[in-house]
């Protein structure tokens, strides 16, 4: 029976597994360092919160594996010999595989910034980052400051996690305007604002210099770059992005670049190895995708793509319309389409933001034949089959705007600004 | 790992903020309201006692309203979850199993030793805590309270203030808002003060029984009994009125209004154990338990209480039919056909029509259960249940030694075993260790109806968002009926379960926008998927077809 070994028990490596088992009978086994069992890495904030307990991140109960005859293997893979077919674990064990898939996710990133590896400078990624910031950070009089350095998702979630236990944090973002890189202008000053509406000390336009220590290994301070001033802190969260954690592959005959290098069929440049989820790199971008894509959705679509191609049914990763969803404290971000923080040639956009600072949205259109390209939405639900729809009907502005309202996932009863944001939209095209 | 415990009694904030001044100052203000309910169960006999009941009512509301103000109003709108698993009252800590007790010991002493509370025996005057609330009840129904007065007043104080204290933890959500303010209307006006003023009404002459126009049954599984039934046939006009409302309800508007929005529209807009539930159990909704064992044994367990509800009913309403028949056109053997043809003509029925969307464990179920039921119908019918004679001691512990007749047993073992014990005792008094909707889920028999009517024939559903689900478990991990959420939604499938009471909780708490309670057609409701919306458009058809 075939041998396939997935590395890495993520949304992508269990996903896999998963649908090779409903397809066939080959024998599996996850090999994971990080825990026994899958859980959900985007959940990891709510249990520093209190909103759940570790065990309520694991999607399927401890008795599902067994049952399905997926064998997990806890182990640190050092080296992978593809002539051997044979994975060696830094325990000293080994095991021999068919074919592997290799799905070990992303690390955070770090800058060679002075002080990094000190007691209390930490990522926020797997779930021993969220350990040591148990440790790190378990009260407001053990963490009398923290410090956050990177302006993107999991930033703003590390800052939310604190300001739960009433941790002061200093959040320094790089760029003049919160994740300005992807979002337009006015979603992103709104989330400047509702940042700091949660009294959280956003600074704008500032790089990390140094992290000092303490004369015992801990973070003592911080220094900015532009300014240097030195903020005492006692935590440094560093979430300046992700990438590939694929150090263990780089000496295998393996080809590499930022991430595994890999082909439409999710194939790497030797037979019968394959890389799913964050660590896969696209020899080719995929339309207007980025070659690594580090989001949930898209290591499960790889997921379920790549064990048709494992059982016998060769099948190309095509991900359809972009989407995604966020939340910045307490305002959800949805996106469907595309929509570039500042349009681009022969783009315009339409932006409408709610007086009560909290809602808006962002709809962008191709000026030269009115076509719909995307929309971000805040503190709006907005349902995703009827957006893929209409990206795929390549319906117009005109007919989006006018139809805004099918689209509203809202839960009932809520109030909703369709009519105003057309009427904006309408007086908006008089004035152009 | 965060599993630190916190003995915080604060059911609002997490800890590490402490609370403020004005926070500890409200908490003052409820407990001096609390200590004079104290004071009077321990037998203090203040001299004006409906002085005493209004400010220790009072108190107790004021200094909740102020905590709960100071808690949500100080923070901007949205989710408000932080620290429930820290706080040893909201996680099954030493606060959450002493509040539990306490629940469990009231309950038992409400329902088997109200003496304990100071109720006035053969004629004697109450003392103690029921005599507190004596002026109320004088101003209500022109007699003195009875344990069942008190426990009203309180519970309806509960859903009041609670209800307030949940307005304002979802001040940004509407649906929360209005469903809310449903059950407080519908606790006060209709479980309430009608019922109370009505009481009024009774005279030598003229007597309606207590009647919460929303308790239907078998929710109220007293709603047929004989003494019951001839109260409001000798009310004449009235009287038949509700009774016929009574049947009304249970055969034509809860199934109608079921099937245009779901069990919802009574389960947490309407019901009296809802209200409760999602008012001062809204902070245990996360305990209840989402393993797929305890979905299996809610599975027996309601269903089993459903089929000891009708065959109870069927025995009592055929047992006052079969003697006497002059009273009453319907006769014991006209009943008792008309019942198994209408269950069985539900059964063919939902067999035939429905076979597809049964899976083999719910047609054995259901078979099971209503060969069950029919064998019990054919045994009433040839036995006079008057005639067989049950020692009710071997049953309840001792509690009750009296002898029943068959009918009355089955009556009295209900009564204790599942309307005392189960919704009460176990239902309320474990909200701190099974969660707010034990009994809601595991116990009760109007639930269990509604249910199979939302699971087969509704239009409500909760819709999923395409392929936005990320698997956090904040559904889940918020169900309070333990319905895991997440299995479907991480599957882009619509949730069609006949537990949902559809609190619309999990919609509130999902971060990515995933889930919407709606009302739609009965097509397409039901989608099972295995590869979500967002991936290969010839993939999603080669998987998702069956």
């Amino acid at each position: 029976m075939e041998h396939i070994v997935i590395i890495g028990n993520g949304i992508s490596g269990v996903t896999v597994a998963r649908h090779i088992r409903k397809l066939s009978d080959k024998q599996i086994t996850i090999v994971s360092a990080e825990t026994d069992y899958f859980f959900s890495r985007t959940a990891l904030m709510y249990i520093y919160m209190g909103h759940m307990k570790f065990e309520h991140t694991q999607p399927y109960e401890n008795h599902f594996w067994e049952k399905n005859r997926i064998n997990l293997k806890k182990g640190y893979v050092n080296t992978i010999d593809t002539d051997s077919k044979t994975l060696h674990f830094a325990e000293g064990d080994a095991i021999t595989y068919d074919k592997l898939v290799i799905a070990t996710g992303s690390k955070p990133n770090k800058f060679g910034w002075p002080g990094q590896d000190l007691n209390g400078a930490q990522g926020l990624y797997s779930k021993q980052d969220l350990d040591a910031l148990e440790v790190n950070a378990p009260n407001k009089n053990v963490c009398k400051r923290a410090v956050i350095v990177g302006g993107g998702l999991i930033g703003i979630e590390l800052a939310e996690m604190l300001n739960s236990r009433s941790i002061p944090v200093t959040f320094l973002v790089r760029e003049n305007s919160f994740w300005n890189g992807v979002l337009p202008e006015g979603e992103s000053a709104m989330i400047n604002r509702h940042i700091k509406n949660h009294h959280i000390d956003l600074r704008l336009g500032v790089n990390l210099k140094e992290i000092k220590d303490d004369g015992n290994g801990n973070v003592k301070s911080i220094v900015i770059t532009e300014t240097g001033e030195e903020i005492d802190c006692n935590v440094v969260g560093l979430t300046a992005g992700v990438s590939p954690n694929i150090g263990f592959i780089k000496d295998s005959t393996i080809e590499t670049n930022r991430g595994v290098l890999v082909n439409r069929l999710l194939e790497t440049n030797v037979k019968d190895v394959y890389a799913i989820g964050d660590c896969a790199e696209q020899r080719e971008a995929i339309g207007q995708r980025r070659p690594i894509e580090a989001v949930w959705y898209t290591g499960r679509m790889m997921g379920e793509t790549l064990a048709q191609t494992i059982c016998g049914n060769a099948t190309e990763y095509k991900p359809g319309h972009w989407f995604n969803s966020a939340k910045f404290l307490d305002i959800e971000y949805q996106t469907y389409g595309w929509v570039f923080s500042k349009p681009r040639e022969n783009e315009a956009h339409f932006h409408w933001k709610h007086e009560d600072d909290t809602k808006c949205i962002t709809v962008c259109y191709d000026t030269t034949n009115n076509q719909f390209l995307g929309i971000n939405t805040f503190g709006i639900r907005m349902r995703h089959e009827i957006f893929d729809r209409w990206l795929t009907e390549k319906r117009d502005v005109d007919y989006v705007m006018q139809n805004l309202e099918k689209a509203n996932f809202d839960p009932e009863f809520y109030k909703h600004f369709e009519k105003d944001i057309l009427a904006a939209y309408q007086n908006n095209l008089q004035t152009a | 790992m965060s599993n630190k415990l916190d003995h915080s009694m604060s059911l609002a904030k997490p800890d590490a903020l402490g609370i403020t001044n004005k926070q500890k100052i409200a908490l003052a203000i409820g407990l001096v309201g609390l200590f004079i309910l104290a004071l009077a169960a321990f037998n203090v006999n203040f001299p004006n006692k409906g002085l005493f009941l209004a400010l220790s009512i009072g108190l107790i509301s004021i200094g909740t309203i102020i905590y709960t103000r100071e808690a949500y109003l100080t923070k901007l709108e949205g989710i408000k979850n932080d620290g429930v698993w820290f706080k040893s009252i909201s996680s099954r800590g030493i606060l959450g199993w002493s509040l539990g007790i306490f629940l469990t010991l009231f309950y038992i002493v409400l329902y088997f030793f109200p003496v304990y509370l100071g109720l006035g025996v053969d004629g004697a005057a109450n003392t103690g805590l029921i005599a507190l609330f004596d002026p109320l009840s004088q101003l209500f129904k022109g007699s003195n309270a009875s344990q069942w007065f008190v426990y009203g007043t309180l519970y309806t104080v509960a859903i009041l203030v609670f209800g307030y204290k949940f307005m304002l933890k979802y001040r940004h959500n509407r649906y929360q808002q209005l469903r809310t303010a449903s059950v407080m209307f519908f606790q006060t006006a209709f479980a309430f003060v009608i019922p109370e003023l009505m009481a009024r009404l009774n005279s030598d002459t003229f007597s309606l029984p207590y009647n919460d126009l929303k308790n239907m049954w078998p929710l109220n599984y007293y709603a047929f009994d004989q003494w019951r039934v001839d109260q409001f046939i000798n009310a004449q006009t009235v009287g038949l009125f509700f009774l016929i409302l009574g049947v009304v309800m249970v055969f034509v508007i809860s199934p109608f209004l079921t099937y245009k929005y779901g069990k919802r529209w009574y389960c947490s807009w309407v019901c009296g154990c809802g209200g409760l539930a999602e008012t001062a159990g809204d902070s245990f909704r996360q305990l209840s338990d989402k393993s797929t064992k305890a979905w299996k044994f809610e599975r027996w367990m309601i269903n089993s209480v459903l089929v000891f509800s009708v065959v109870m009913t069927v025995a009592v309403i055929s047992t006052f039919l079969g003697y006497d028949s002059e009273k009453y056109w319907f006769t014991k053997p006209v009943f008792l056909t008309s019942v198994g043809v209408f269950l069985s003509l539900l059964f063919g029925g939902i067999i035939y029509y429905k076979r597809k969307e049964l899976n083999k464990s719910a047609l054995r179920g259901a078979t099971g259960f209503y060969i069950l039921t029919i064998a019990f119908l054919v045994f009433f019918s040839f036995f006079d249940l008057s005639q067989i004679k049950i020692n009710a001691s071997y049953f309840s512990f001792g509690l009750n030694e009296n002898t029943y007749a068959f009918d009355g047993a089955l009556r009295s073992f209900y009564g204790f075993g599942i309307g005392s014990i189960f919704s009460g005792v176990i239902g309320t008094g474990f909200y701190p260790i099974l969660g707010n909707r034990a009994w809601c889920r595991m116990g009760c028999p109007m639930a269990t109806i509604m249910g199979i009517q939302q699971r087969l024939f509704s239009r409500f559903r909760i819709t999923t968002n395409g392929g936005q689900c990320i698997s956090c478990g904040n559904c889940s991990n918020s169900c309070e009926m333990g319905i895991d959420v997440r299995a479907y939604a991480q599957k882009g499938e619509n949730i069609v379960r006949s537990s949902c009471v559809g609190c619309g909780v999990c919609s509130a708490v999902c971060p990515r926008g995933v889930l919407k309670l709606e009302n739609d057609s009965m097509d397409g409701r039901i989608n099972p998927t295995e590869v979500l919306l967002g991936n290969d458009v010839d993939l999603m058809e080669l998987v998702n077809q069956k």
